[in-house]
């Protein structure tokens, strides 16, 4: 690793100490981290779920449209951006114009509150898997309450997993204005994960370099031991037919293309800052137009091959609830006709259902049977926090060796975060650096220290009984709107401020070869149109929906379904502030410049120097 | 022939007790699974197999009331069913004509459940007295959470990670600015000129003065 700093001697004896822009150690490292800031947690448990949602293998065509006219696009652009001009995102930006340095910051800002509420979600899973060490599972069985007649009512009514999740990790409270206290234990775990990513963060992306060879491969590994295992399991071709079968007709429907777009923006970890600051690391002449290309499509082709799994896994458990649920009815009809002991199987159920609702439809009806469909049990997947510790959990508990494939899952979600997490960071990082902004006698070590420990301070709000309703307002308001504004003004910025010419001109020196029609067409006008549309659809979509959150009240009417809540005032002020403030420093700053330009020209205009140079004239 | 058939059903329906019936306010109805505890290795429920039901339930009552001797002929059973289900009752030792109540009964089940569940090798689920909540097995409560276990020694990886990444660190840049005094030594005796001028990294070094000295100093 070439040092931070290095002796130069010249000709003339001159001795100079010049800090040397890090760098990676090889090419293999750069595109792995650029690979697992985009191979992120969204990959396992938000594509699977949308494939599902939208029509099976038909959602695979506005995905991988929107991958072509959109993402990689946007993607080699901001490599190659960053490459060029060697300088993470406010650098980059406020070189091209000053005008437009907001935008970095914006970046940088987004990348920073993206990073505090990202880490609760790795603190959530070490948590779970600091558990995945115990026989049974603690999630499986329902705690007794304290005169030992029966399972907590909490527990009974919903399930030992939803208990375990909300009531035993989160410890919720029914509505977001009740806050609770700290638990001390999510405090615990948050602060572990902390020094997680300190450790692999703490000397930028020296360290960040050595620790990507495992946090990114381990999960590739992780998956395709689980595709052998899941595809074993009973059930599993249900889940995989119901996943891939085509319903042509969700294409028809303008929602499925607005996910599809949203989906590749996010999957892909654009406009945050990250990939900028990672290609300011590479040496000039280096092939960016191919390293866009491995990046996007790698991260595509985890998430289809992350959905194979995963469904397979759905399959099994929707298959083990449909068998509990006959199991049940033929008890049911078995206790009260006195039947013989499994005379009445799967099978023949229908037929002697048919028999004894002929003989005595009356008592029949009496028993209340459940009506037992597989498809209403496929169907009750999840995305987010739900799939992984609601229902994944679930469908572990089933599966034999349950602690193996609970720890084996947490730590591939581990790995799966944490590079996104060293990501997010360098975002931060790299501009601060670029600023200057860093003291020159603070070393690295203590900066980073200090980045991670105000974003722990921060982010203890999470920790709080109401802190999940606040992550999903973070999630919701920061980590959507603010970044599709973003990536618009960056690509506009490139192709128009700094000039399509002069860029293609650039990536010819740096590649050897100047992009051809495909990238000039989409950077021009399909992509910044795409985003436009996404943006307008996105907004109006938001506007729509009256902003309400699902609550986990236990003394609910109709417990265990979640309560929809419409936010208090004060909270959606906050939301509105989340999406707004990193937006706002684009004008602002542009402001600024101009009031500073103004100044400068009127002074000049008052008193004319002959001997101002115009050359020297600041950072301006 | 005929006089031997009515002779056994006056037996018959002297033995039964009028007392015992589906929802008797004075018994309990049991249900088992044989097939389903069992499944290839299940023993067909025959008479004998109802014997030692009953010699287990005496032998219950016996432990639950000390000091009565209750006989296999205390307990009465009716209702047998396909399924295999029956309603029993008990009755007092000391006078037929007594029923022990209910709360002595379920008490005395729940006390020797674990018995009876394995004369027939079924479980709590299997062997089913109806109305009888099993007791609820508590989560064995470790002394000490595992989780926390596993907590500190991650932490105690991860802090020792810290530390020896932070103990290198120092440990290079000392290395360096001991390094720095020896090599700044070496080509201040080549600079000596360039030192009178005052500081040589001040401003844009005059590049017409040659720096080699080597040719120069006399």
């Amino acid at each position: 690793m070439a040092g931070d700093k290095e002796m130069m001697e010249k000709e003339d004896g001159e001795e100079k100490e010049i800090s040397e822009r890090p760098k990676w150690d090889n090419k293999v490292q750069y595109l792995l981290t650029c690979i697992g800031f985009a191979v992120g947690l969204g990959n396992v448990w938000r594509f699977p779920y949308l494939c599902q949602t939208y029509g099976g293998g038909a959602f695979l065509i506005p995905y991988l449209i929107a991958l072509v006219l959109e993402g990689l696009p946007l993607l080699h652009m901001e490599l190659a951006i960053g490459q060029r001009l060697r300088l993470g995102s406010v650098g980059v930006w406020n070189s091209i114009s000053p005008y437009m340095g907001g935008v970095g910051v914006a970046s940088m800002m987004v990348s920073f509150l993206v990073g505090m509420f990202y880490n609760m979600i790795l603190a959530w899973i070490l948590w779970y898997f600091f558990h995945s060490f115990q026989n049974p599972l603690p999630w499986r069985d329902c705690p007794v309450n304290l005169n030992h007649t029966a399972y907590i009512s909490e527990c009974e009514k919903s399930s030992s997993v939803n208990y375990f999740w909300y009531r035993e990790t989160l410890n919720i409270t029914p509505n977001i204005q009740t806050s609770g206290s700290l638990e001390w234990w999510l405090v615990l775990c948050l602060a572990s994960a902390w020094c997680f990513v300190y450790i692999g963060f703490v000397r930028g992306i020296e360290t960040i370099g050595k620790a990507i060879y495992a946090t990114v491969t381990f999960p590739y590994l992780v998956l395709t031991i689980f595709l052998i295992r899941a595809l074993t399991l009973p059930g599993a071709a249900d889940g995989l037919v119901y996943l891939f079968t085509p319903n042509w007709d969700t294409l028809k429907n303008p929602e499925v293309w607005l996910d599809a777009a949203t989906q590749i923006f996010f999957s892909l970890s654009l406009a945050f800052g990250g990939l900028i600051a990672f290609s300011s690391y590479n040496p000039q002449k280096n092939n960016c137009e191919r390293d866009a290309l491995i990046v996007g499509c790698v991260n595509s082709f985890t998430s289809i091959y992350a959905s194979i799994p995963i469904f397979a896994i759905l399959g099994f458990k929707a298959n083990e609830n449909y068998n509990t649920c006959q199991n049940w009815n033929i008890l049911q009809l078995t206790n009260a006709f006195n039947i013989g002991d499994e005379n009445i199987t799967v099978e023949n159920y229908q037929d002697w259902f048919n028999h004894l609702n002929a003989t005595d439809p009356s008592e029949v009806e009496s028993l209340d049977l459940k009506t037992c469909d597989l498809h209403t049990f496929l169907e009750q997947s999840a995305s987010g926090t739900g799939l992984a510790f609601i229902v994944f959990t679930e469908a572990v508990i089933n599966m034999p060796g349950s602690q193996v494939w609970a720890v084996l899952f947490f730590i591939m979600l581990f790995c799966l975060g944490l590079s996104s997490m060293f990501g997010n960071l360098q975002g931060v990082l790299t501009p601060l650096m670029d600023l200057h902004l860093i003291p020159t006698w603070m070393p690295k070590e203590i900066f980073t220290g200090l980045i991670c420990l105000a974003a722990f301070t921060i982010s203890l709000i999470f920790t709080l009984g109401s802190g999940n309703y606040w992550l999903e307002i973070f999630n919701n308001y920061i980590g959507s709107m603010p970044l599709l504004i973003v990536a618009f003004f960056e690509i506009i910025t490139v192709v128009y401020i700094y000039g399509i010419n002069r860029f293609n001109d650039d990536i010819e020196w740096m590649t050897g070869r100047r992009p051809n029609i495909y990238w000039q067409a989409t950077w021009r006008f399909i992509s910044p149109l795409m985003l436009l549309v996404v943006f307008v659809a996105y907004v109006v979509m938001q506007a729509e929906k009256s902003p309400t959150y699902s609550a986990w009240n236990p003394d609910y009417v109709y417990f265990p379904l979640a309560e929809v809540l419409p936010y208090p005032g004060w909270v959606v002020a906050i939301c509105g502030l989340l999406s707004a403030i990193p937006v706002i420093s684009i004008p602002l700053v542009a402001l600024y410049r101009f009031i500073y330009f103004l100044k400068n020209y009127i002074k000049t205009r008052h008193n004319p120097n002959p001997y101002a140079n115009d050359v020297s004239s600041g950072d301006l | 022939m005929l006089d031997k058939i009515l002779f056994l059903l006056c037996l018959a329906s002297a033995l039964a007790d009028e007392r015992c019936m589906p929802d008797t306010p004075h018994g309990f109805q049991v249900r088992l699974s044989i097939k389903t505890a069992l499944g290839d290795e299940a023993y067909v429920w025959n008479e004998n197999e109802m014997f030692l039901f009953r010699a287990s339930l005496a032998f219950a009552m016996r432990n639950h009331m000390n000091g009565q001797q209750f006989e296999v002929s205390n307990i009465i059973v009716c209702n047998e069913t396909m399924r295999v289900s029956f309603w029993f009752i008990v009755t007092s030792p000391l006078d037929t004509s007594q029923l022990i109540d209910q709360e002595n009964v379920e008490a005395a089940i729940r006390q020797s459940r674990n018995r009876i569940n394995s004369a027939f090798l079924l479980t709590d689920k299997t062997l089913e007295f109806v109305d009888i909540l099993p007791t609820l097995a508590t989560l064995y409560t470790h002394p000490t959470p595992p989780w926390l276990i596993v907590f500190g020694v991650v932490m105690g990886a991860v802090s020792a990670g810290i530390i020896i990444m932070l103990v290198s660190s120092v440990v290079q840049k000392k290395r360096k600015t001991n390094r720095k005094p020896q090599d700044e030594d070496d080509d201040e005796e080549t600079r000596v000129k360039t030192v009178e001028n005052g500081d040589a990294h001040d401003g844009i070094h005059n590049m017409s003065f040659s720096e080699d000295e080597r040719f120069t100093k006399m």
